[in-house]
């Protein structure tokens, strides 16, 4: 096990350095010369001087990558460009705010993912199996920046229930666990959750099907087993693999968000990526990515070992 | 002795009794699938729209107009309403289709050539080439493909070439570790022994015996993915990026409707319900072909 | 217009010197280890025979087949086609694999489940620059040749033909590109008794018909026997026994062969074996036993055979055999006494 852990971690090591260079490489792809994208426009002469020695724009691009990736490494991602101030702490807190949105919605798209799932693997080809994979088809092609439109159309314009844009009562400056400000969580999780809702639940009735047509079900049926403790087998094998693309899709919504962060105003590293964007803002822009991209990869590794950890059909040498 | 004494004088190709073929019998299945010729209607009606473009548009996208601004569904002459400048909304999004359907379909036909390519050269020479391109594609991978196309566009600016650029890289990884992984199974398979057997070259291999057997699972692959770069596609105008005003396309129409969502909530949703129809119809076609070929392996 | 016989009669049709094909193993690091799939054979094959070649499943007999197809490379050795050194600019490797052909195992694998039967048949002549509607001529009448009605099949695809039929129109596509020598590998293995004597009988008729050269891999004794001229017993990537067929099935020398040919199950019920000669299974080609292969399961082993490797002796007319027992002067028990010694012999 742990050898495999160890494995797993080296065979990641050249794929955390690919993802670190296609960020580094962002700054470069935009038109013009680099030093001018990561300066502000009124820069001074001192700072030009301290930009180009800390990461060497006169230097060769190879240099220059080791050089952004040594900084980047110790928590430094530069400067913003419209803020003035270091891209890893607003990233820090901004990824705050996703992280809760990203697992709530998550874990809402697992209950009614799995509940989806487990309806339409049971009762294949009925009525019931049609209208849960009807709702998947329309989780995974609603464009999810339109359903959070309809979203505050209907809950905060039409009815009035809910807050419609923002991040708590007081703005962004600070997170409680209480209804003032978990109500602007609400909708924005609702409209995240469709996307691992309609992928858990196609997960979980392809599971449930699988393991229903196997033959220790057709055992268990024979030995008299009831249908309550059928099913306690079959939540048994179905579980790690639901359990494996949940975690997995935690990390899609932290880097997927941006489109609904931006539509509620939500403060996390969609609204951070888009005020990125609207600004030109690249250090922030190519901060931002290389952080998201990075808990992607790492959440992936540990889902990975996890899943070999816990479920014993698995065997990877 | 040679084979050719065994031939009739004069050879005329006989007529033969032909079987319908692998393809044929997918058409059939697809003819008879109700859903799959619904959604396929649905594809035909707005790929038809997207050509005929400005002939069809009933009345004027473009003239704006002050005194007209966000009218109500069903006004005098806007069946749709106007939009927050006073445009005829029925007329934008039906011009929309045309921009739109192109922003979401070109990226994946650069990828399903380009990635196509790549994986079916990996897969069928295999070794270093192969983990040279897979270990490549591995590295896109990492990144979650909205992320990715954010991050390209984003870096890019705003334009529809940059948008295209940034979904075509988005979906090139994706299509390429599908053809390869097929085509690596292909590839193990003894006709192809039997074709390197007749003193065959690579390049004519590929082309008369791996590029038959591995299309379908390849196209198949990314007609799915039309949905997604739809949804995409518009994202990007939506943040900005992508097509710039005042080009009616309806990710951006969605953004510029934004601000009018208490005043004319149900005339703002309009463009999204354009995406949302486009993207569910491609990816229930995508779905239903997928059933109709997975019959027979 | 093919460059046919060149050496004549008595010049052997392929003629194979010392090869050799090891294959790396998967797995840990620092221990490199190889499987002897092949480990330094020679033979050859005579203009117009059927060599048959026989052994237990892992002997090398396939990796053989491939080598000798060369679809695989060989790590050194050589191979000698009509005089002509293979891959040299007398007979470049395009020009050889239009010489030689092969008849694979899996009739649904080897054939292309998106072509027509005419066109996997026409693939090889219009790889060779056969004119398309040619080669479709060509194709048509070789399915006829080989017993499948062109207009019932020409036009039909692998799933709808049956085990036997698919595996005709294998041969069809293997003789489409006018080969000499054609390498049967397991090609009548998989299908039923019944079909498998038809198969037989055209592979025959063919031959005859069409002057080829058969290489014959079975691990049917009956089947080798039915067919073949000579026949090479392989164990464990070596060459153990090689012989004209009736001398081998009357004489074998060969404890290997003896054990082979007591297991099969004869037609006669009343004269059929009770106890398995041969117990267990081979040892693996990672790492063969020293000496002689085959001593950990030889009834007559001695010590000296996990010592001394045999070399191929000749036993009589054409007849070759591996063994200590055979090999004079060899030290085992039964060994002749030491003479005339014929080693290193091409069998």
């Amino acid at each position: 096990m742990l050898a495999y852990t160890f494995r797993r971690l080296l065979l990641a090591t050249p794929i955390l350095l690919g993802v670190a260079l296609v960020c580094f490489m962002l700054v470069h792809l935009a038109p013009g010369d680099p030093l001018v994208s990561v300066m502000p426009p009124d820069a001074s002469e001192a700072l030009r001087e301290q930009l180009v020695k800390a990461y060497g724009f006169d230097k060769p691009l190879p240099v220059q990558f080791g050089l952004w990736l040594w900084h980047a490494l110790h928590g430094d991602l530069g400067m913003s460009i419209a803020s003035g101030r270091s891209v890893a702490s607003e990233v820090f807190n901004a990824v705050g705010y996703s992280l809760r949105l990203a697992v709530l919605a998550t874990v809402i798209g697992f209950m009614f993912g799995s509940l989806f799932g487990f309806v339409g693997g049971y009762f294949q080809g009925s009525w019931l199996d049609k209208l849960a994979s009807a709702c998947s088809a329309i989780g995974v092609s609603v464009p999810h920046y339109w359903l959070g439109m309809l979203m505050v159309i209907v809950f905060s314009s039409q009815l009035g229930w809910l807050p419609a844009t923002g991040g708590g009562p007081m703005g962004q400056s600070a997170w409680a666990w209480d209804w003032a400000h978990l109500q602007f969580m609400v909708l924005p999780a609702i409209t995240l959750s469709v996307i691992p809702t309609g992928i858990i639940a196609r997960t979980v009735r392809a599971q449930v099907a699988e393991i229903l047509a196997q033959e220790f079900i057709v055992g268990l049926r024979a030995k008299g087993l009831g249908e309550w403790g059928l099913f306690r087998h079959v939540v048994k094998n179905a579980a790690p693999t639901a359990m494996a693309v949940m975690g997995l899709q935690i990390g899609y919504l932290m880097g997927g968000s941006i489109l609904v962060e931006t539509v509620f105003a939500w403060p996390g590293t969609g609204l951070l990526l888009n005020s990125a964007i609207f600004q030109r803002d690249l250090p922030l822009l190519q901060g931002t990515i290389w952080v998201l991209a990075l808990f992607f990869v790492v959440l992936n590794l540990l889902v990975d070992i996890l899943q070999t950890l816990l479920d014993p059909r698995i065997k990877r040498g | 002795m040679n084979l050719s004494m065994l031939r009739p004088a004069a050879p005329a190709i006989a007529p033969v009794e032909r079987s319908p073929g692998y393809w044929g019998e997918v058409f059939n299945r697809v003819c008879r699938d109700p859903i799959a010729l619904a959604v396929a209607a649905v594809i035909l009606a707005l790929l038809a729209l997207a050509v005929l473009g400005p002939w069809a548009v009933p009345g004027d996208p473009f003239t704006t107009s002050m005194f007209k601004r966000l009218k109500p569904i069903g006004t005098e002459g806007f069946p749709l309403g106007t939009d927050e400048l006073g445009r005829d909304m029925l007329s934008r999004l039906m011009l929309g289709t045309r921009l739109s359907l192109f922003m979401g379909i070109t990226p994946v036909v650069f990828a399903f050539f380009i990635g196509g390519a790549i994986g079916v050269v990996a897969g069928y020479f295999g070794g270093w080439l192969n983990s040279l391109i897979m270990r490549t594609v591995d590295v896109f991978y990492a990144f979650p493909s909205v992320l990715l196309a954010i991050a390209f566009s984003g870096a890019l600016g705003a334009g529809v070439n940059n948008a295209l650029i940034s979904l075509t890289l988005v979906f090139v990884p994706q299509v390429a570790r599908i053809a390869e992984s097929v085509t690596t199974q292909v590839r193990n398979r003894d006709y192809i022994e039997a074709a390197r057997a007749s003193g065959a070259g690579a390049f004519t291999i590929i082309r008369s015996q791996v590029l038959g057997n591995v299309l379908g699972p390849i196209f198949v692959f990314t007609t799915g993915l039309i949905s997604v770069s739809m949804i995409l596609a518009s994202g990007l105008s939506f943040l900005g990026l992508g097509v710039t005003p005042p080009e009616p396309e309806w990710g951006l129409m969605l953004n510029t409707l934004r601000t009018a969502i208490y005043t004319q909530p149900w005339v703002s949703a309009l463009p999204g319900a354009m995406i949302f129809i486009t993207s569910i119809s491609f990816n229930v076609l995508a779905d239903r072909l997928r059933a109709a070929m997975a019959v027979r392996s | 217009m093919t460059q046919r016989d060149i050496g004549g009669p008595a010049q052997p049709l392929l003629r194979v010197e010392k090869l050799l094909k090891h294959f790396p193993t998967k797995g840990g690091l620092g221990k490199r280890r190889v499987v002897r799939a092949v480990d330094g054979i020679d033979f050859v094959v005579r203009k117009g025979e059927t060599l048959g070649v026989v052994g237990e499943s892992g002997c090398g007999k396939s990796t053989t087949a491939r080598l000798l197809m060369q679809l695989i490379q060989q790590d050194s050795g050589e191979l000698v086609f009509d005089a002509m050194a293979v891959g040299g600019h007398q007979l470049p490797l395009r020009e050889y694999r239009r010489q030689v052909q092969m008849v694979f195992q899996d009739s649904y694998s080897s054939l292309n489940p998106r072509l027509t039967m005419e066109q996997a048949v026409a693939f090889g002549p219009s790889v060779h620059g056969v004119s398309q509607r040619e080669a479709l001529q060509r194709a048509r009448d070789l399915l006829g040749r080989v017993g499948l009605e062109p207009t019932r099949f020409a036009g039909r695809y692998a799933h709808e033909l049956s085990g036997g039929q698919r595996q005709r129109v294998n041969i069809a596509r293997a003789l489409a590109v006018e080969p000499r020598l054609v390498i049967l590998d397991e090609a009548v293995s998989a299908l039923d008794k019944s079909v498998e004597a038809q198969v037989l009988n055209l592979l025959l008729d063919l031959k005859a018909s069409l002057q080829l050269t058969y290489v014959f891999i079975s691990h049917d004794l009956h089947v080798v026997r039915y067919l073949s001229d000579r026949i090479m017993v392989m164990y464990l990537g070596e060459i153990v026994e090689v012989g004209p067929t009736q001398a081998l099935f009357s004489a074998a020398q060969h404890p290997y062969t003896q054990a082979l040919l007591t297991s099969m199950p004869s037609m006669d019920p009343g004269n059929r074996t009770r106890v398995s000669p041969l117990s267990g299974d081979p040892p693996s080609p990672i790492d063969p036993p020293p000496g002689c292969r085959f001593h950990t399961r030889c009834p007559h082993a001695e010590a000296v055979c996990a010592q001394a490797a045999p070399q191929l002796t000749t036993t009589g007319d054409h007849h070759y055999a591996a063994c200590l027992m055979v090999q004079p002067g060899a030290g085992h028990s039964q060994s002749p006494p030491a003479g005339l010694i014929y080693t290193g012999a091409s069998a």
